[in-house]
């Protein structure tokens, strides 16, 4: 098991990678890094769907929104500390993708698109209804002094990108397990070929049922790990941009790799944030990048990094 | 005592709209035996097998497996009783290596157990003599190597009932005396159902045949009674046999 091998140092190197990044780059990069890590950890999770299953949901905004609102108005609302309130927004998150993905599943390709489509702006516009418990598109802000894990300030720059990564590590690593585990192959196989699968005796329903409220509940922890660390919740993350965005990191950093995410989160942010210095045109140039990676590299980052050099990469 | 018959249907029927695919099928299946299930295009011979491993839900009728009544059953949970079933058109993962789409149908049974699906995988592979090939990618086979595969993926799940949807449809001679020395070996101890148009590899492996025609079983029985029944050699054989 020689390729299990490079695969663990593989994914123990970037940890410490990211983690010796801390201490190299300047503060605004640290800042970025941290939540793009936070984010990657959404990327990852509709990963899980997206590039291994091979389901794409338009509506992963929704399970972000509801780890997010579940942690915020239990800490905001309910007053409950970080913690408990943490755990609250991640079986929330576990419960509505259970529902949707009960719902959803009956439908498949692009009906099961447009079907989380709906599912999510239904959620968008849930959160605007109850305007008065959700603080609506204006959102709400958590106060810096309730932002406290197992009595760390986790509103300071170290502590912040330490959380950051710490809950990065878990589910990158989590992941890595997942998909060398049976369960990752059988997911990976529904991918390649659904109804073969279903011929060799597995239950593909329950397969794609478990892939939605893993990768829903992930996506949910990244939306209350994100109202945690930057003190913010508001209607703006239930929003059908929020839900592309995550296609996007991981087309560009490749789908149904475990590095994809990441590479594409980072890769992405980056693109707007150095374009958007030279141009207010900037989404243009983003724009062209995108068009050009999928012409050229329409396995993503990752994907072609495979293809070419390294065909071990899980 | 074990029932002579592995698997048995009642009054099988399927509808698509108004097209009657199958009638009313009574069809007993002798444990241990190859049996060929033959008749000319469209007499309904894939639907039928479809309905028995569950791939289409029957419009009516009824299915036992074992003695046990599996109609209501979908498919994962048939084939989980020992029933694998090969496609007439051939459906591998064509994105995965040899090795991995022979493994994930070894998994299904075997699942964590990894020095066992390794173990079962080499067997089969080796079994149909695709060993040297395990790393290359399932879609870059011809078309003759897909098809052994596909049999691989089955063999792999050491069914009690393997059903074969035309499996030497494609392959070239040489490749058809092996598919034929294959089955062989199998017999005895796993059940075979075998939907087959070539005649010679009908003739060469089946212990028992029965000939559907629109929708309907024609004959039952024996090669020698088959060839003998003149309702068949006006249906099928009188052309097939000869050519």
């Amino acid at each position: 098991m020689v390729n299990a091998h490079r695969s663990y140092i593989l994914h123990i190197s970037i940890i410490g990678m990211l983690a010796a990044m801390f201490f190299i780059l300047p503060a605004y990069h640290v800042g970025n890094l941290s939540r793009i890590m936070v984010l990657a950890v959404y990327a990852m999770g509709f990963n899980v769907l997206f590039g291994y299953t091979g389901l794409l949901s338009l509506g992963h905004a929704l399970f972000f929104a509801t780890g997010m609102y579940g942690l915020g108005m239990a800490m905001n609302t309910f007053n409950i500390a970080a913690e408990p309130a943490m755990l609250i927004g991640g079986i929330c998150a576990f419960l509505v993708s259970a529902v949707i993905g009960f719902l959803a599943l009956r439908t498949s390709g692009v009906a099961f698109m447009i079907v989380t489509l709906m599912f999510a702006q239904a959620g968008y516009l849930t959160i605007l209804y109850f305007g008065a418990y959700t603080r609506g598109d204006e959102g709400f802000v958590i106060p810096q002094a309730d932002r406290m894990i197992a009595g760390i300030d986790i509103t300071g720059e170290t502590a912040r990108y330490f959380s950051a990564l710490f809950l990065f590590s878990v589910v990158f690593l989590l992941i890595m397990y997942l998909v060398r585990s049976p369960f990752g192959h059988t997911i990976v196989a529904i991918r390649e070929n659904e109804e073969r699968t279903r011929m060799l005796g597995y239950d593909t329903v329950r397969h794609k049922l478990a892939a939605v409220i893993i990768s829903g509940t992930i996506s949910g922890i990244a939306g209350a790990a994100y109202a945690l660390l930057f003190g913010y919740a508001g209607a703006t993350f239930a929003t059908v941009q929020y839900s592309i965005f995550p296609l996007l990191w991981v087309l560009l950093g490749g789908a149904g790799t475990t590095l994809g995410p990441i590479i594409g989160t980072i890769f992405m942010f980056y693109l707007i944030d150095l374009s958007s210095t030279v141009t207010q045109a900037y989404m243009l140039i983003a724009g062209v990048v995108l068009v050009l990676l999928t012409l050229f590299a329409p396995q993503g980052l990752a994907g072609e990094l495979r293809r070419r050099v390294f065909k071990w990469l899980p | 005592m074990v029932a002579v018959n592995i698997l048995t249907t009642k009054g099988l029927t399927k509808n698509y709209g108004g097209i009657k695919a199958n009638t009313d099928i009574d069809f007993e299946l002798q444990r241990g035996k190859v049996t060929a299930l033959i008749g000319p295009n469209g007499a309904g011979k894939s639907t039928f097998v479809g309905m028995l491993c569950g791939r289409f839900p029957a419009t009516r009728g009824e299915v036992f497996f074992e003695g046990q009544n599996i109609s209501s059953l979908p498919a994962h949970k048939r084939i989980q009783l020992g029933i694998a079933y090969t496609f007439q058109i051939t459906s591998v993962y064509s994105g995965l290596t040899l090795l991995e789409n022979v493994a994930i149908a070894a998994r299904r049974r075997l699942g964590k157990d990894f020095a066992s699906v390794t173990e079962k995988v080499d067997s089969v592979l080796a079994q149909v003599g695709l060993s040297d090939r395990a790393y290359q990618i399932a879609g870059d086979l011809s078309y003759g190597h897909q098809r052994v595969l596909e049999i691989a993926m089955g063999l792999a799940q050491d069914p009690r009932l393997f059903i074969l949807d035309e499996p030497t449809q494609g392959l070239a001679e040489t490749e058809i005396d092996d598919f034929v020395k294959l089955i062989k070996s199998l017999a005895g101890e796993t059940t075979i159902l075998l939907i087959e148009h070539n005649m010679d590899v009908v003739m060469r492996t089946a212990d028992q045949i029965t000939v559907l025609e629109f929708g309907k079983t024609l004959a039952s029985g024996t090669p020698d009674e088959i060839h003998r029944n003149e309702a068949v050699q006006a249906a099928y054989l009188g052309t097939a046999a000869d050519a």
